[in-house]
């Protein structure tokens, strides 16, 4: 009896799934595409991007220097292709950066700004609004280039692997996991399709569309500040700006990535 | 001193297409900060256009316009090389103007 009656509710949600939210839901998902590609057009991140390259070029800080001789990895001042290489690993801090915990350790050697000025920051606020403006600039300079991480020193596979378990690890107090979300094809919440990030999820897409403008609170989000906020909306304590944990999800993202093509500054809901 | 703004002209036949993208926080003056206490407005009050000197656009705006605005419209007869200014004033009484050449 009991088997029939869940055969039946089974049989039930299948017709619904089949005619009614289905068709509706292509529907919606192509009107805010087509939204979408109307805000592309004005895209605020422009603002951010000519604020984060004055702030490049401009004298600044204790030392009154600017960031042009700042290595990004391709060498002193090269930027135009930095970012699709990021997070790597960096020979003088013996550690494996993203572009923010690299433009932190810049501030602090060139400029002589208290890299605490801006990890204990506010987002949106002072010095970290100021790193969130030049990773924009830095991100859009490799705009249309393939992501290609290196993984040649031992530190980068170390950092992969590490990034892999963070992106595995369940808890919180819903138990969740990256995966939970990002672990699956086909997942969305609301009306935003989520990426499946265990690999290259396409162009523009996922790793590849971060730093993005926020349209809805009209902020500009690097991908420190997108990773925090998957944090808090798993209930994780808050995590640390730059920390490793943050490095070690980016070189698992951006090696999963791999041949995906940067868009950003991107535009979202 | 606010923010410079992104103006792009563009010209095709005897239309040209402006896109202006202002930055402003645009604060309706309805919000509450974390302490609960209100947020005064702050928004951009008035815009004008002018073609080489010639006004061509005048508005007037309130709060309900988003942070960053993004302003779009089209200018007869203006032609590649011609000058294009806009300019804001807020209800700070702080104004910004810019110019672009039309492409």
């Amino acid at each position: 009896m009991q088997g029939k009656s869940i055969a039946l509710i089974a049989a039930a949600l299948g017709l619904t799934g089949l005619w009614g939210p289905a068709a509706a839901q292509k529907t919606s998902i192509e009107a805010i595409e087509e939204y979408r590609e109307m805000l592309q057009d004005g895209n605020p991140a422009d603002l951010f991007e000519a604020k984060g390259e004055e702030l490049w070029k401009q004298k600044r800080g204790p030392r009154n220097a600017s960031l042009e001789r700042c290595d990004l990895g391709k060498g002193a001042g090269v930027v135009k292709g930095a970012f699709v290489e990021l997070p790597r690993w960096f020979a003088d801090t013996g550690k494996v950066q993203d572009l923010e915990s690299r433009l932190v350790t810049c501030m602090s050697t060139l400029q002589g700004i208290d890299p605490k000025a801006i990890i204990d920051a506010q987002w949106g606020k002072g010095e970290r609004a100021n790193t969130t403006a030049l990773a924009t600039w830095i991100a859009a300079q490799s705009k249309g280039m393939a992501f290609k991480l290196p993984q040649d020193h031992v530190q980068e596979r170390t950092m992969y692997q590490v990034g892999k378990r963070l992106f595995y690890q369940r808890g919180g107090p819903h138990d969740f996991s990256c995966a939970s979300c990002h672990g699956e094809e086909g997942k969305r919440i609301r009306l935003q399709d989520l990426p499946d990030l265990r690999k290259a999820p396409g162009d523009g897409i996922g790793f590849a569309a971060w730093p993005a403008y926020r349209v809805s609170n009209g902020q500009m989000w690097s991908m420190q500040h997108r990773l925090h906020d998957c944090y808090r909306q798993q209930r994780f304590p808050e995590v640390i700006f730059a920390s490793d944990v943050t490095v070690a999800i980016g070189v698992f993202l951006g090696v999963n990535a791999q041949g995906d093509k940067s868009a950003v500054p991107t535009i979202k809901r | 001193m606010a923010d410079p703004m992104r103006i792009r002209a563009q010209a095709a036949g005897d239309k040209t297409t402006v896109r202006v993208l202002m930055s402003h926080e645009m604060e309706t003056g309805q919000r509450k900060d974390s302490s609960g206490k209100v947020i005064p407005a702050w928004y951009i009050q008035e815009v004008s256009a002018t073609h080489n000197g010639k006004p061509v656009l005048s508005a007037q705006w309130g709060p309900s316009v988003a942070k960053n605005p993004f302003l779009q419209f089209v200018v007869k007869g203006a032609k590649a090389g011609d000058k294009l200014s806009v300019i804001w004033k807020d209800n700070k009484g702080d104004s910004r103007t810019d110019e672009a050449t039309v492409s």
